[in-house]
C-alpha cells in the first residue's frame, strides 16, 4: 500500500470531526480575540495538551483492549509524589539523579497491579482499577500523612516540563510527539499492535490462534500505569512540586479525549491520530472556558455561579454530544 | 429415566448443604455479608472500652445507612448489567439541593422533599434515556452525567453550608425504643420500592437482561422500559441518601470527593453484597448489609488504633479482595477457553 494511502486510513471520521471542531472553535475564538491563532498561543495550547496526551496514550491502548483504566488520577498522583519524595526511599544522591525513572517505575507497578488482576484474575476492569486507585490514594495519603515526604520537583524534572531541547518546541510536547510516533508504529507495525486490535475484538479467537492474550493484556495496563506516572512527573515540573489531588482533574478529560477521537469503548477499534484529535479539542475547549469566563455574564444577570460548573456541564454535555453523534452502540438484535 | 424437576447442580448442593445449599445466589450473598456484618460488629462491640450503647449503635446506623442507600441504588443498575457511576454526584447534587429547599415550616418542607425526589428520579430518568435510546455505555455515560450532576450542584451551593428543618434532620437521625429511624428508613425503602420491583414484571425484566439481554429480547420482555426503570429508581434511591446525609450534617457541600467516596464504596457494597457484576445476580438488600461491612471497616480500625489516615488503603484493598474472591470462578472452569468472551 502506497504511503499516502497509510496516512490517510489513520483519519476516519470521527478524527476529522474531531479535528474540524478544533478548527470552528478556533474560528469562533479568533472572532473575538485574534490573539487565537498566533503561533505563541498554539504552541502554547499544545504545550498544555502534552500532558493529556501522554497520559491518554497509555489509556487508549487498554481501551483498544476492551477494557478501561480508571486509576489514573492516583497513579499520576503517585508519578508526581514519588518522583519528587525520591530522596526519601533511594537516598540524597541517587534520589536527584533517578527520581524521574522512579517515578515512571511506580506507575508501572500499579499497572503490574492492574493488568494482573484484569488478565490472570480476570476482575472487570473498571472495578478492579477502581478499588486500585482508592490503595494508591491510600499509600499516598500514608506516605504524606507519615512524615513530611520531598514536595519539590528536581532540576532536571523542571527542565524537561518547561524547557526547549529543541527551540521552540516544549520538552512536554517533544517527548509526546516522540511517544506518540512509536505507538503509532507500534499499533500499525508490529506484531503486538495487531494483537491488540485482534483482542479487543475477539479475546477467544486471539487465544484459539495461539497467543497468551493475558500477557499483551498485561502489557498494556503496565504501560498505561507507566505513561499516567510519566505525566504526573511533568505535572510536578510544571508546577514545581507535587501535591495529592494532582491527578484528580485528569479522569474524565483523558476517557473524554480518546472516546472523542473514535476510539470503540468495548474495544478493537480507534487510531491514534483520533485521540490526539481528542486532546487537542479537550483542551482547547477547556481553554476558551477560562478566556470566555461565561460565570461574569451569569454574574451581570445577578446569578453567581462558579466557572467549574461551566467546565463539569460542558465537558459532560460535550462528551454525550459528541458519542451521540458517532458512538452509538448497534441495537440487540 | 427419569427426569429430575430441579438442576443436578441444586440437587447436589440441597445434599451437602442441607437448607443453605437451597438458596438462590442472591440469598447466599445476602447471608454471607450479614454474617461478615455481624463478626465485624460483634469484634467492635467487643473492642469497644465503653461497650455498644444505643448512641453509638444509633451513630453507626445513621453512617451505614447514608452509604446504605448510594449502594442500593448501585445495584439496580448492576443487575441489568450496566453501572451507575452517577451515584455519587447525584447524591451530592440531593445533598446541596436539600439544603436549599428543605427548610422552615412542614408545608415548605414536605414541596422541598418531593423537589428532591423528583430530582433524583430526573437525574436517574437522564441516565436512563441517554443508556437506552442514545444507546451509549453506561460506564462512559454515567461517567459524563455524573460531571454536569456535579457541576450542577456546584451552582445551587457555592461554598459549604445551608440549613435544614431541624424537627425533620432530628427526627431522621434519631432512635425511639434503641431502634434507629435510619434503619426504619432502610427498611421502608426495602418494603415499598425494593420489594415491589423485585415482584414487577419489568423487575424481573432487569434480572433477565442481565443474565442475557439476547435471550431476553428474543423473549419479548420490554428490555427499554426495564432498563428505564432501573436507573430512575437508582436515581431515586441516590436523592433519599442524599435527604439523609442534609439530615446528618445540617448542611449541604459540593464536594468532588464526597461524590467520589460514595460511587467507589457503592460498588464495593454491591459486590460484598452477593450482587454480580456480571448482571443478573442480586438484591438491593445484600447490598445494605454490604455497606454496613464497608462502613464497618472504617469503625475497625479507629477501635485497633489503626492511622485513620491509613482508611482509603483498606477500603481499597477491601474492594479489590471482594472483586478476586468473586473472580475466584476462573479456578474452577474446566475448559480454559471459557475464560476468554
Amino acid at each position: 500500500m502506497s504511503v499516502s494511502g497509510v496516512i490517510a486510513r489513520q483519519f476516519d471520521r470521527a478524527t476529522l470531526i474531531a479535528f474540524a471542531c478544533v478548527i470552528v472553535l478556533l474560528l469562533i475564538g479568533a472572532m473575538v480575540e485574534p490573539a487565537f491563532l498566533s503561533p505563541k498561543y498554539l504552541i502554547q495550547q499544545l504545550h498544555t495538551a502534552s500532558f493529556l496526551g501522554v497520559v491518554a496514550s497509555g489509556v487508549m491502548l487498554v481501551i483498544l483492549l476492551g477494557h478501561i483504566d480508571l486509576s489514573i488520577p492516583w497513579t499520576i498522583g503517585v508519578g508526581g509524589m514519588m518522583a519528587t519524595g525520591a530522596t526519601g526511599f533511594l537516598g540524597p544522591e541517587w534520589g536527584v539523579t533517578l527520581a524521574v525513572p522512579f517515578g515512571v517505575l511506580c506507575g508501572a507497578l500499579i499497572g503490574t497491579v492492574n493488568g494482573l488482576g484484569v488478565a490472570y484474575l480476570r476482575a472487570p476492569a473498571m472495578i478492579f482499577t477502581l478499588g486500585m486507585n482508592a490503595v494508591a490514594q491510600g499509600l499516598m495519603v500514608y506516605h504524606t500523612g507519615g512524615f513530611a515526604p520531598q514536595d519539590r520537583a528536581t532540576e532536571f524534572m523542571r527542565e524537561l516540563a518547561v524547557g526547549h531541547f529543541i527551540p521552540g518546541i516544549p520538552n512536554p510536547l517533544l517527548i509526546w510527539i516522540i511517544l506518540g510516533a512509536a505507538i503509532v508504529f507500534m499499533l500499525n507495525r508490529s506484531v503486538l499492535g495487531r494483537r491488540i486490535y485482534a483482542v479487543g475484538n475477539q479475546e477467544r479467537s486471539v487465544f484459539l490462534s495461539g497467543v497468551d492474550t493475558r500477557k499483551v493484556i498485561l502489557a498494556c495496563f503496565i504501560f498505561s500505569g507507566a505513561s499516567a506516572a510519566l505525566t504526573g512527573v511533568l505535572l510536578a515540573g510544571w508546577a514545581n512540586r507535587s501535591y495529592q489531588a494532582m491527578g484528580d482533574p485528569y479522569l474524565l478529560p483523558t476517557i473524554a479525549a480518546i472516546i472523542l477521537g473514535g476510539t470503540n469503548v468495548l474495544g478493537g477499534r480507534g487510531k491514534y491520530v483520533g485521540t490526539v484529535a481528542g486532546v487537542i479539542l479537550i483542551t482547547i475547549l477547556q481553554s476558551m472556558l477560562s478566556v470566555v469566563q461565561p460565570q461574569r455574564y451569569f454574574a451581570q444577570l445577578g446569578v453567581d455561579i462558579p466557572a467549574d460548573t461551566f467546565r463539569q456541564v460542558v465537558f459532560g454535555v460535550v462528551i454525550i454530544g459528541m458519542l451521540l453523534i458517532y458512538g452509538r452502540q448497534q441495537l440487540v438484535r | 429415566m427419569t427426569v429430575s424437576s430441579e438442576p443436578a447442580d441444586l440437587v447436589s448442593r440441597q445434599k451437602y448443604f442441607g437448607w443453605v445449599g437451597r438458596l438462590s445466589a442472591a440469598q447466599r450473598g445476602i447471608l454471607i455479608a450479614m454474617l461478615i456484618f455481624a463478626a465485624m460488629f460483634i469484634v467492635y462491640g467487643w473492642k469497644q472500652a465503653a461497650g455498644l450503647t444505643p448512641n453509638m449503635i444509633n451513630t453507626a446506623a445513621n453512617k451505614g445507612a447514608l452509604l446504605a442507600l448510594v449502594a442500593m441504588a448501585q445495584t439496580l443498575p448492576v443487575i441489568t448489567r450496566g453501572l451507575d457511576l452517577s451515584v455519587g454526584a447525584t447524591f451530592v447534587l440531593a445533598n446541596c439541593l436539600a439544603s436549599t429547599i428543605v427548610v422552615d415550616g412542614p408545608i415548605a418542607t414536605t414541596f422541598g422533599i418531593f423537589g428532591v425526589l423528583l430530582l433524583g428520579l430526573a437525574c436517574g430518568a437522564v441516565n436512563g434515556l441517554i443508556i437506552v435510546y442514545g444507546r451509549l455505555q453506561p460506564l462512559i455515560a454515567t461517567l459524563a452525567t455524573s460531571a454536569v450532576y456535579f457541576g450542577i450542584a456546584l451552582a445551587v451551593r457555592p461554598q459549604p453550608g445551608g440549613s435544614v428543618n431541624f424537627e425533620l434532620a432530628d427526627f431522621m437521625t434519631r432512635s425511639s425504643f434503641a431502634v434507629p429511624h435510619s434503619v426504619l428508613l432502610l427498611l421502608a425503602v426495602v418494603v415499598f420500592i425494593w420489594i415491589p420491583y423485585r415482584r414487577s414484571v419489568l423487575g424481573r425484566a432487569a434480572f433477565a437482561i442481565g443474565s442475557s439481554e439476547q435471550a431476553a429480547y428474543m423473549s419479548g420482555i420490554p428490555i427499554n422500559r426495564a432498563k428505564m426503570l432501573a436507573y430512575t429508581l437508582s436515581g431515586l434511591l441516590a436523592s433519599i441518601g442524599g435527604i439523609l446525609l442534609t439530615a446528618l450534617t445540617y448542611s449541604g457541600a459540593a464536594k468532588m470527593s464526597i461524590a467520589n467516596e460514595y460511587t467507589l464504596n457503592s460498588i464495593g457494597a454491591v459486590v460484598i453484597g452477593g450482587t454480580s457484576l456480571f448482571g443478573g445476580v442480586g438484591s438491593a438488600v445484600g447490598s445494605i448489609f454490604g455497606a454496613f461491612v464497608m462502613r464497618t471497616v472504617g469503625d475497625l480500625l479507629i477501635v485497633f488504633d489503626i492511622n485513620p489516615v491509613l482508611q482509603p488503603l483498606f477500603v481499597g484493598v477491601v474492594l479489590l479482595v471482594a472483586v478476586s474472591l468473586g473472580s475466584l470462578r476462573v479456578l474452577r472452569i474446566k475448559n480454559r477457553l471459557d475464560i476468554y468472551r
